[in-house]
């Protein structure tokens, strides 16, 4: 149990994957504009992390014990067609959360932190629970991380910003601040 | 590896039977290549693959090999893809570039594996990664899938290039401030107390944020002096495009 809690706070905020090891970059600097589009975002995300989770560890028990060197490929394979599977059936079964996901689910087959969260997985050897628990915590702080940098972007925009350094290289700034602020969690690893 | 990647240039008769192709011919090869380079780089302007960019770029060894891993798996996906281009069906073209580059990454790990393993640890699973890269698929999707095998192979090394030269910037810079070193040579002598920040995660983020910050103070003062010397060269890539 002590492990699983362990997991579940380094995967979330002392190895954020998005402040920390720069993976899935592209959304956290593309649709991090409001909280509400961050906030669903980060659901989406986090589901998809799950299953593919669960796949991933059904593959590595099974299949790639075979052929390890497939592995990149069986596991690119795996998730895009999962992530096809995941939307057509929430659009089936929920409207509401098919409209409210809808145009993020495809977006995520190219999210890096999918393919990282696997690769992790597979790495660390973790076990199917722990695995699980790995992928609620990243997803949890992917979620933060877009939460926080879409809060911080909504009052920036009433700011006076130099001309020079509106867009990318602002929300580079904050990111960097944002990372800077995570690195005090580092202290909770070694002491815990 | 980049030697034997490299096709001589294209020639005009070498596509004769492709009619839209010759039509392009229009464009000099050297459009192609150097576009990547610096006016259309793939980083620093078009801002796709940040991931590897900031992850990587702490030393310049680092963003050495991982420059070169994405470079080979660029132009050889942008080959293979260029030349099955008229065989792939298009509804499963997406799978079928993604399955293309997932191999060549494949044979790039194994190969980085073998040659540098220390700095392929520490790359970790960034060179996985690669697969995901948003540029490579981004070149096939939009160049690769539709041009001739030599314009496309210039393109990929092009693109290539100016990628290694995005992940060079950020890592001599990343390094020298945050180590005090150039590809593991101290610079200033012992008495530098380096940056650490520099080499941590944070490091990443500003480091690319000033090297945005100095492009777009770069291209504003540009267009004064460029108004002066359009270069041909551009206005006939545009309009091929």
């Amino acid at each position: 149990m002590g492990d699983l809690v362990w997991i579940f706070f380094s995967s979330m905020v002392v190895n954020n994957f998005t402040l920390m090891l720069f993976l899935g970059l592209c959304p956290f600097l593309g649709v991090s504009g409001k909280i509400e589009t961050a906030l669903r975002m980060g659901a989406a995300n986090t589901f998809v992390l799950v299953m593919t989770s669960l796949a991933v560890w059904v593959l590595n028990t099974f299949i790639l014990s075979h052929a390890p060197y497939l592995r990149l490929i069986a596991f690119i394979i795996v998730i895009a067609s999962l992530v096809q599977i995941v939307e057509m059936v929430i659009k089936k079964l929920s409207r509401a959360l098919f409209r409210a996901l809808g145009i993020y689910l495809p977006l995520i087959t190219t999210n890096c932190a999918i393919l990282a969260l696997a690769i992790f997985q597979t790495n660390r050897d973790y076990t199917l629970a722990q695995g699980l628990v790995f992928a609620v915590g990243s997803g949890g702080g992917l979620a933060l991380a877009l939460v926080l940098m879409a809060s911080i972007r909504e009052s920036v925009e009433l700011a006076d910003v130099p001309a020079l350094a509106q867009g990318t290289a602002l929300v580079l700034f904050i990111a960097g601040s944002l990372s800077l602020a995570f690195m005090g969690f580092a202290g909770l690893l070694s002491s815990g | 590896m980049s030697q034997e990647m490299s096709p001589p240039p294209p020639h005009p008769a070498a596509h004769g039977a492709d009619g839209l192709a010759e039509r392009r011919r229009a464009v000099p090869p050297n459009v192609d290549l150097v576009k990547g380079v610096w006016r259309e780089n793939p980083v620093l302007i078009q801002l796709l693959g940040l991931c590897p960019t900031l992850a990587v770029t702490n030393s310049v060894a680092n963003s050495v090999v991982m420059g070169i891993a994405t470079f080979f798996v660029l132009v050889g996906s942008s080959l293979l893809v260029s030349t099955f281009r008229r065989r792939i069906p298009n509804e499963v073209r997406i799978a079928t570039y993604i399955l293309i580059i997932a191999t060549f990454v494949t044979i790039a790990e194994f190969a980085l594996q073998a040659l540098v393993p220390g700095i392929y640890k520490a790359l970790g699973p960034f060179v996985a990664l690669i697969v995901v890269n948003c540029i490579i698929l981004g070149r096939q999707e939009a160049f690769a899938g539709r041009n001739p095998v030599g314009r496309s192979v210039l393109d990929a090394v092009g693109m290539g290039a100016g990628f290694m030269i995005a992940l060079l910037i950020m890592g001599s810079v990343r390094e020298i401030l945050g180590s005090g070193t150039f590809l593991g040579v101290s610079l200033f002598g012992p008495r530098y107390e380096p940056w650490v920040i520099m080499v941590l995660p944070p490091g990443g983020f500003f480091t690319l944020a000033f090297v945005l910050l100095t492009i777009s103070w770069w291209k504003r003062r540009q267009p004064a002096l460029a108004k002066a010397a359009e270069p041909r060269g551009l206005v006939v890539a545009e309009r091929a495009a």
